[in-house]
């Protein structure tokens, strides 16, 4: 199962801990909010999970990826 | 589906109205005397009724008029199979500066919405039904509230319909800050999932439909899905409602068949020939050349090559004289200033790149603002909790894309005279030269222009008192930059 870091993005506050225990998936824009650039593969899951609970902001979970649930 | 044929709205040609009808019938907003009149009863639907008419929705090819364009019958089965009582959350906010069609439908026709309330609630099991209107219309509030008044002394209504006045603020419409508000929180959006069809108001199914959205389906529930199919085109069922303004000489709100070429609903304002460009959509529409789209229909599918889409159904042509990318900035800028400033890419991204297109429409650049805009426009997509930053990057880039040889010119040249002049107007100076401010309203006339009737379409308009011509105003005060109406200020602080 594929997964993907998904972003809270009304929680997350930029503190940008995120990017530095994740850069292989996660880079900072230039406001220092996190972008997610990729789905988790299989070797980086341990580091995902570790990024997730690491976030100050709780702002980020591991989902199953893809989550196109575009509706409005 | 029994099919009342008091005076059944047409479908076509001149005929063309359907939500209008009672409106042309007697000219004044329509009493639910009048509106009885005109399309019959409202629809009784009993058990299998109500499994019926989502077939007949679905058969109709109703999609939603609030600007998304989701086929409706598909959200109203999600929500009558959802777990728990459904709720009905009719979105009468129109909060995109541009469009005035919800308003005009909710004070000159409130009982098709209302029906429409009623019939979706009914349809899906629903025993609440909210209707969500901006607090800043009170005329609005009061026209519904008489309407209401009505219904309940002829005994309509078996679900009660609750009246909510709403913080307005551009975001405050968007599905998610409804749902947020009528459950006891502020009015903006949340993060997604859950959507509301899964769990919405009062923790909930809830099916949220915008007013021209229902007004449809008051009518589908009378005269069936294929009668709605008759009117249409290029890819789309029924009738839709425009608002059409900027460099016509009608400006007002329209009634016509989905799917008309974008041109022809222009001439049915009396566009000005010398327009080269049109905002197509809204405030998160997208410009284009006028050239390339008059002759696309004004549906999703129709406007799909072309990188548009109708949204709420507005066409804004650009003035003659007007400079698109200061328009566009401009408009940037307030969608700036309208953000929840919830989420740190629409809180810092938004003001960025409304002043990178600020400095380039303006011509005193800061770096290289075009380089800029390139590199920020895709940054900021999808990284909202709601689709603000994405509606307001597709606008900018868009108006790069429209006025590219502008673009290019202001980058070399610095800018140019239209863009110097419409800086120099404070924005509360500038002729809006299309409708009153919204607290003036009551005190409009409203009118309806019979010599000025375009074959083909119903029109609906609004002018000052003593000016019901919008040529007359048009030539009166010619346009030098904007048309769009101008930003209200952002109210700090009020969103409950």
């Amino acid at each position: 199962m594929t997964q993907k870091v998904q972003i809270d993005r009304t929680a997350c506050t930029g503190h940008g801990l995120c990017a530095d225990l994740l850069p292989e998936l996660i880079e900072l824009d230039e406001w220092g909010y996190p972008i997610v650039v990729d789905t988790v593969p299989p070797g980086l899951t341990a580091h995902a999970r570790r990024a997730v609970s690491a976030c100050p902001a709780l702002a980020l979970r591991l989902a199953r990826a893809p989550r196109q649930h575009e509706h409005r | 589906m029994t099919q009342h044929h008091t005076g059944v709205p047409r479908a076509r040609g001149a005929g063309t109205g359907r939500l209008t009808s009672s409106w042309h019938a007697s000219g004044r907003p329509a009493t639910l005397r009048e509106h009885t009149a005109c399309y019959g009863p409202p629809p009784q639907l009993s058990g299998r009724g109500r499994r019926e008419l989502i077939d007949q929705v679905a058969a109709s090819g109703l999609t939603g008029r609030g600007g998304a364009g989701f086929p409706t019958a598909t959200k109203m089965r999600a929500v009558a199979s959802g777990r728990g009582r459904p709720v009905v959350v009719a979105n009468g906010m129109e909060s995109e500066p541009a469009s005035e069609k919800d308003q005009a439908l909710l004070s000159r026709s409130p009982h098709l919405v209302l029906d429409g309330i009623a019939t979706a609630a009914e349809s899906i099991g629903a025993t609440e039904a909210h209707l969500c209107l901006p607090r800043s219309r009170a005329w609005l509030i009061d026209a519904v509230l008489a309407a209401q008044d009505e219904r309940y002394r002829a005994g309509l209504d078996r679900v009660p319909v609750t009246v909510h006045a709403m913080p307005h603020h551009y975001v405050s419409s968007e599905e998610t800050a409804l749902v947020r508000w009528l459950s006891g929180g502020e009015a903006k959006p949340m993060s997604t999932p859950p959507r509301p069809f899964e769990r919405g108001a009062g923790k909930r199914p809830t099916l949220i439909d915008n007013a021209e959205t229902l007004a449809h389906l008051a009518l589908i529930g009378r005269y069936g899905g294929a009668w709605f199919r008759r009117a249409g085109a290029g890819g789309a069922t029924g009738t839709m409602l425009t608002t059409v303004t900027g460099a016509v000489v009608r400006p007002g709100v329209y009634e016509v068949e989905a799917g008309l070429p974008v041109g022809d609903v222009l001439a049915l304002a009396g566009l000005d020939g010398a327009s080269e460009a049109v905002l197509i959509g809204g405030y998160f529409g997208t410009w284009h050349d006028l050239r390339t789209v008059t002759d696309l229909p004004l549906s999703a599918a129709g406007l799909r090559p072309a990188g548009g889409s109708p949204g709420a159904g507005v066409l804004v042509a650009l003035p003659p004289g007007a400079c698109g990318l200061a328009e566009a900035a401009r408009i940037l800028r307030y969608l700036a200033s309208q953000s929840a400033q919830q989420c740190g890419p629409c809180i810092f991204g938004l003001p960025a790149i409304a002043d990178d297109l600020s400095q380039l429409a303006a011509g005193r650049p800061d770096g290289d603002p075009l380089a800029r805009l390139h590199r920020r426009l895709p940054v900021l997509v999808s990284r909202g909790a709601c689709r603000h930053p994405d509606g307001a990057v597709r606008m900018a880039a868009s108006a790069l894309t429209a006025f590219a040889a502008d673009v290019e010119s202001h980058a070399r040249h610095r800018s140019c005279q239209a863009a110097v002049r419409g800086r120099q107007d404070t924005p509360q100076s500038v002729e809006t030269g299309r409708r009153p401010e919204y607290a003036d309203s009551r005190d409009t006339e409203q009118f309806w222009d019979d010599d000025h009737r375009p074959a083909g379409a119903q029109y609906w308009s609004e002018g000052r008192r003593g000016q019901p011509d919008g040529r007359a105003r048009w030539n009166a005060a010619p346009q030098r930059t904007a048309l769009l109406p101008v930003p209200r200020p952002f109210a700090e602080g009020d969103w409950r």
